[in-house]
């Protein structure tokens, strides 16, 4: 009998299109837009200003403070303006702007694809490395790495989840990096370990991946402490709350984090970057982006520059089919429909997915029929009907007694309605307000 | 038989005339003083219970107006001059004249003016699609044409145009509550002095993008050229974060400023045709 997370979750259509495709690297395109705020937390600081040339590799904004990061360019050549421009949302973001000559790299980094298994850091060392090379949770939230690994005061991690889960439909990054990138995963999960300075590490890996728990299970006999987990399929298994669930049976408190429970959670991708980062000098400014979609000609796995427009990609898996109705950045269930084609790949883009007029189309809502499949389905074990009510009657009081706080934000909920409810555009909502009313209250 | 009776009408009176005298004393000491002349205020307030004046409802307003020393800082939106004027009387207080005020809708992005760049199939509310999308075109502070302003007004002042994409305020109906101000999530919608016949001279754009930017989104934005704010001889107007704006208690309705407008985005409303390009005018007035 498989692990997986006790209560709700949906099975949506894998449609893993990408699987078997290699990660190719897409070459820089001729100029990169990039955001300073990509992570969660305060945007940084540009430190480069027009007419500036700059190498890859080289900071281009500085960390404001603890919860933000560094960001890196991607690419070389000369800063163009920074400026403003519009994000997956329509609302302009500050960020640079650089137009792209040559492919310089900054000396420190080594570029060598020699694995190179050995380190001599302290946990401290490891951690302020991580900070420098602007290293943020690779899963989707780009929480920044070197926060999680500073537990607050009193609290001991016991264990490291690394998440190589993947539940969203389509995406397919994380599994070829499984594949391709094993060792690397390894060593970048022992330098996690050490900067934790826990003994013990989990990779949790749904059964749909099969050539990928076998790959890390055998290699991982050489690594103390590490094991590996097949899980049943389930989504959404790759929330933080669920993965820790599923592997150790633990349930992280309303409103607490992981590391209540004596966990943490990684991204595989955030373990590689990491592995880069602290072994090859090398910052995060270019990640694994899956690029999908029924009618893509060539759906693939390219390693591509953050700033990269998503029209470069586009064009990259063969142009944009004739009947697209939607361009989603991320994957089918959490991933958010951009406005433009100009918006840039960020850390935490996983994935573009290039949906078909008919299937992205929102189907007509009607009136909730209280079937409750809603409430099954929650992987909280919230009622999101409930909530979605109180959103739309802007009861506020009531929705935070109703723990909408807590709401992952998975979407299984609007997955599974019958009546095409739009439940998480008013969870969402109402969360936003509800946070805004909490934090009013502390000052 | 008889005495079964009067043993009962016996008791039962004692009971209840001990009861009236009980109840007569705690009534006496736990009384609550209130000034009949809140009654007689609130008699005399709307009762449209719309929370426009600042309080919770026409009763807690006539509270306050009761425990007032002057009416200034004092005003019920929907009465008027006229129900103050009668609040002051009854509380034997001066009533302060002020301006009738009349909501309006600061964007003008219509779907001719604007061109759609995107489609949201969201959940539709504005409060929701601003908090997730900008909007449908490339203005991000533009009208989003859900209709949270025509939800929020309870005296049907507010018109839906589907074939405009943005509502209109009915001036005849609107009762400047400001009740269409705090739902409206783009900050669009502003409480103007009321002109006589209704007219008007106001900016209808809240685009503070650069002027390029705004001209690419909206046909009718403001890109904060300042040719209005020279030519205006009141000082109502001024230049904000590439944005014109009028002062309509310093605006004189002179409408110098409508024609130097290079993008057309300054609206003059319900006046008599001017008397150049009186074609033009006679168009837009069958359109409205």
């Amino acid at each position: 009998m498989l692990k997986t997370f006790k209560k709700g979750g949906v099975h949506p259509p894998e449609n893993k299109l990408s699987s078997g495709k290699p990660i190719e690297v897409l070459p820089p395109p001729a100029s990169v837009f990039i955001p300073v705020a990509q992570h969660i937390g305060a945007p940084a600081t540009p430190v480069v200003s027009r007419g500036d040339t700059v190498k890859v590799g080289q900071i281009i904004a500085k960390s404001s403070s603890f919860v933000s990061t560094n960001i890196h360019s991607s690419v070389s050549g000369k800063v163009k303006k920074v400026d403003f421009q519009a994000d997956s949302s329509g609302y302009p973001k500050q960020g640079v702007f650089i137009d792209v000559a040559g492919d310089e790299w900054i000396d420190e980094i080594d570029r060598s694809d020699e694995l190179k298994k050995e380190f001599e850091l302290s946990g401290e060392e490891i951690v302020r490395k991580i900070q420098d090379a602007g290293i943020v949770g690779l899963g989707g939230a780009t929480f920044p790495t070197h926060v999680k690994l500073v537990p607050p005061k009193g609290m001991k991690a016991d264990v490291l989840l690394i998440n190589g889960v993947e539940c969203e439909p389509y995406l397919t990054s994380d599994h070829r990096l499984m594949l391709e990138k094993t060792e690397e995963i390894l060593v970048g999960t022992q330098l996690l370990m050490k900067a934790l300075n826990v003994e013990k590490a989990v990779i949790g890996i749904e059964n749909n991946k099969p050539d990928a728990i076998q790959l890390l299970t055998e290699k991982s006999k050489t690594y103390q402490g590490i094991s590996v987990v097949a899980l049943k399929v389930k989504y959404p298994q790759g929330g933080e709350k669920q993965l820790i669930n599923a592997v150790t049976g633990r349930e992280v408190p309303s409103g607490g984090l992981p590391i209540a429970v004596g966990a943490v959670v990684s991204n595989v991708g955030t373990a590689f970057a990491v592995y880069e980062g602290i072994q090859k000098n090398k910052p995060l400014f270019e990640r694994v982006v899956t690029i999908t979609g029924k009618a893509v000609s060539s759906p693939s796995n390219l390693l591509v520059r953050v700033g990269t427009p998503t029209s470069v990609l586009i064009e990259a898996a063969g142009g944009l089919p004739e009947n697209s109705g939607k361009v989603i950045s991320g994957g089918p269930m959490m991933g958010r429909a951009i406005a433009s084609l100009d918006v840039p790949v960020t850390k935490g883009t996983s994935g573009i997915l290039l949906m078909e007029k008919e299937q992205s189309k929102r189907k007509e809502y009607i009136a909730c029929i209280r079937c409750s499949r809603c409430v099954s389905v929650c992987p909280i074990g919230l009622e999101p009907y409930l909530l979605m009510t109180l959103s739309e009657k802007q009861i506020f009081d009531q929705s935070e007694d109703a723990k909408i706080m807590d709401c992952i934000e998975c979407g299984s909920c609007s997955y599974t309605c019958p009546s095409n409810r739009p439940l998480l555009d008013y969870i969402r909502f109402g969360k936003g307000k509800v946070g805004q009313i909490i934090r009013s209250r502390k000052k | 038989m008889s005495i079964t009776v009067i043993y009962t009408v016996a008791t039962l009176s004692v009971i209840g005339t001990s009861a009236a005298v009980i109840l007569y004393f705690v009534a006496r000491k736990f009384n609550v003083y209130e000034d009949p002349r809140i009654d007689e205020v609130e008699q005399n307030l709307p009762a449209a219970n719309c929370g426009g004046c600042g309080y919770a409802g026409c009763r807690a307003f006539a509270e306050a107006c009761v425990k007032a020393n002057d009416l200034s800082d004092l005003d019920c939106p929907v009465g008027g001059n006229e129900t103050m004027n009668k609040v002051a009387e009854i509380l034997g207080l001066e009533a302060v004249k002020k301006d009738a005020r009349v909501a309006f809708i600061r964007c003008n992005g219509t779907c001719d003016h604007r061109p759609k760049t995107n489609i949201y199939d969201g959940a539709t509310t504005c409060a929701i699609a601003s908090s997730v999308y900008s909007g449908e075109t490339d203005c991000q502070w533009g009208c989003l044409g859900y209709g949270d302003c025509y939800d929020a007004c309870d005296f049907d002042a507010i018109e839906l145009r589907a074939d405009l994409g943005v509502p209109r305020i009915i001036d005849d109906m609107c009762v400047a509550c400001g009740a269409c101000v705090e739902a409206c999530p783009k900050d669009l919608i502003e409480l103007r002095k009321k002109f006589p016949k209704d007219r008007k001279v106001v900016v209808a754009c809240r685009n503070q993008d650069k002027g390029g930017v705004a001209r690419k989104a909206c046909a009718v934005a403001c890109i904060g050229c300042s040719k209005c704010e020279k030519e205006c001889k009141f000082d109502a107007i001024t230049i904000e974060n590439n944005l014109a704006f009028i002062d309509s208690d310093k605006c004189k309705l002179c409408r110098k400023c409508a024609p130097v407008c290079p993008t057309n985005a300054i609206i003059e409303e319900n006046f008599p045709p001017r008397k150049i390009k009186v074609e033009e005018k006679e168009e837009c007035n069958t359109a409205k």
